[in-house]
């Protein structure tokens, strides 16, 4: 058994919880290297060292991929992926766009979203929005998978392994980045954050959402949203949390104007406690949440940032 | 020029699945039946690429059981030129893997020689959200996923995708296999007339042999399970009851 993580590294900064949460998963096997490729790889590369369990960090700097396009990536190390018999990648959209094709192009059956690893053969994963649990047992030679990292803790940093500098040459003719609009925000990521809370369509707009916004900064949470309230524009679309947006599992999830669909219970019904507030008694969310407040956002949601 | 959409049949995405008591899977026998909601969003955009004059036909895929024809006739009737079915099942409850989708895609771009594979991102049954990154892998084109904004240019076509810190904007070498996110548009409803229309649509039909793809299955499912439910829990009565209850739970 050889096992590879593929570290997220975006524009030379390292998404360090993502990337420490499928080392966790991975060395359930055993001893990790993981592949640090990016334009900027010393600040990455230096945390990845300190991660238990990792033995190798092999290190691949060239501004091919600094945004890690999945022909650059994958083209590029095939060769190096192919010398092991496990690869892990976070769920991430960076994951899903490179480990499928890599699958594809060793004629691999990708593993995606992997909750659990049971055995060097065996995982479990959710399937039709979390309503089924299934396992696995995969035949191919190269396990691939991408881990659900909402399952995992963070390893600690007592590690020191080594840098191992690799070489590859490549380049990437069929596709070219343009550019990126990323979301910049003080809030702590909404994957890792301890505490999320959600506004859903019943916020009504994008300035009602600072209602939503002033909560989450009063309890030093991240801002999640459902799909209905992205797709209204009251929300940015990385804030989307769901069967096709983000998985969450914080230790306190509020949920505020939100029905309950399972594709968005599909994305934060592992989180530890579940709040919910809704002028609707019978929203399906009060079914899966702790706590629960039948009432109008509009006066709850100030009133309780004014009283925590 | 031409685009491929691969359809799948999924189970509608209303009806709340049910492991069979067996453990083997979703229990399928006589439920609703509908296309993968992200599949009706690819072929919606093939539709308006071609309503603004820059495809002349589209032509809607799909891999399974016999029933799918049913799926390929709502293609049909939404605006898709002609439909393959490709029989590769003859029980609903085989999900064919993205792996075995892929290779008989891949055989049947060879053969039709799209410029473009508009395909959902994920099935709404197994979610694994693979199918068009290996089928990319497999043809060497190039890849573009998560799209929400599409514009076909003469070589390459301009995608913006939806990514984890926000949005990606890049530019991708004709052919390209692009898959979409929920958010590129709002499909549209099949009206009755062009129903009627889509009976007479034509719509072969082969098998994977036929393409000379064998069908293999990579992933053993061992067992199936229901999670672990949450219970209900508590109606609080008023503000101060929640206050506390949070301030209980943050930092804990
Ligand atoms: C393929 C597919 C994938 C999907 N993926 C996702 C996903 O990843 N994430 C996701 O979230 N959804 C997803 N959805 C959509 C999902 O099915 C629901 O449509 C969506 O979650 C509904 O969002 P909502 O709860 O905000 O809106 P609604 O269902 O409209 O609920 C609004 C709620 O607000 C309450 N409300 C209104 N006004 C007030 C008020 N003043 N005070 C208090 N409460 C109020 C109402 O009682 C209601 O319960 C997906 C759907 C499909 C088909």
């Amino acid at each position: 058994m050889k096992i590879l993580v593929l570290a997220e590294i975006n524009n030379g900064e390292l998404a360090e919880d993502q990337t420490s949460k499928t080392v966790s998963a991975a060395a359930t096997l055993g001893k990790v290297d993981v592949l640090c490729a990016s334009s900027q790889c010393s600040d990455a590369s230096t945390k990845i060292t300190k991660m238990e369990n990792v033995e190798n960090v092999l290190v691949l700097e060239d501004e091919l991929f600094a945004q890690s396009l999945a022909e650059s990536y994958s083209e590029t190390l095939i060769d190096t992926i192919n010398s092991y018999s496990h690869v892990f990648a976070p769920s991430s959209s960076f994951g899903k766009n490179v480990l499928p094709r890599i699958g594809g192009m060793l004629d691999v059956m990708v593993i995606s979203d992997v909750s659990k690893v049971i055995s060097e053969d065996t995982f479990e994963r959710p399937v039709y929005a979390g309503n089924a649990l299934q396992t696995v047992q995969s035949v191919d030679k190269v396990k691939l998978i991408s881990v659900r990292t909402s399952n995992y803790s963070a390893v600690p940093l007592t590690g020191s392994a080594n840098i191992k500098k690799i070489d590859c040459k490549s380049n990437n003719t069929l596709t070219t980045f343009i550019e990126n609009k990323m979301q910049t925000s003080d809030r702590p990521e909404l994957t890792s954050a301890k505490v999320v809370v959600s506004g859903g369509r019943g916020v009504g707009s994008k300035e009602n959402f600072e209602i939503i916004e002033g909560l989450a900064d009063k309890l030093g949470a991240a801002v999640g949203a459902s799909r209905a309230a992205v797709d209204s524009g009251f929300a940015p679309n990385d804030w989307q949390v769901g069967q096709t947006g983000k998985v969450v599992a914080p230790d306190l999830y509020v949920a505020v104007g939100i029905s309950g669909a399972i594709q968005h219970l599909a994305g934060m019904k592992d989180s530890k406690v579940i709040v919910a507030i809704n002028k609707d008694e019978e929203a399906p969310i009060f079914q899966v949440a702790d706590f629960g407040l039948v009432d109008d956002l509009f006066k709850a949601v100030p009133e309780i940032e004014k009283k925590v | 020029m031409k685009i491929l959409v691969p359809v799948k049949r999924v189970l509608d995405y209303n009806v709340k699945a049910r492991v069979k008591v067996d453990g083997s899977g979703i229990d399928l026998a006589n439920v609703k039946m509908s296309m993968n909601p992200f599949d009706e969003i690819a072929l919606e955009e093939a539709i308006r690429i071609k309503e603004k004059g820059n495809a002349e036909e589209i032509i809607a895929v799909s891999i399974g059981v016999q029933q799918n024809q049913e799926t390929l006739r709502t293609a049909l009737a939404m605006g898709a030129d002609r439909a393959i079915l490709v029989v590769a099942a003859d029980d609903v409850h085989n999900d064919i893997e993205p792996l075995t989708v892929a290779n008989i895609l891949a055989a049947i771009a060879l053969k039709e020689g799209p410029s473009l594979i508009l395909c959902g991102k994920q099935a709404i049954d197994n979610d694994f959200n693979a199918t068009a990154q290996m089928l990319s892998a497999k043809l060497k084109w190039s890849q573009a996923t998560f799209a929400s904004e599409i514009d076909v240019k003469k070589d390459m076509v301009r995608v913006t995708r939806e990514v984890d810190g926000g949005l990606q904007t890049i530019d991708a070498k004709i052919p390209a296999v692009v898959s979409v996110d929920l958010r590129l548009n709002e499909p549209r409803y099949a009206s009755l007339p062009n129903i009627m229309k889509a009976k007479r649509k034509p719509l072969e039909e082969i098998s994977p042999a036929d393409l000379g793809v064998e069908i293999t299955q990579r992933l053993k499912i061992i067992k199936t399970k229901e999670p672990d439910s949450r219970e209900a829990g508590l109606i609080l009565e008023n503000i101060d009851q929640l206050v506390e209850k949070i301030q209980e739970n943050v930092g804990g």
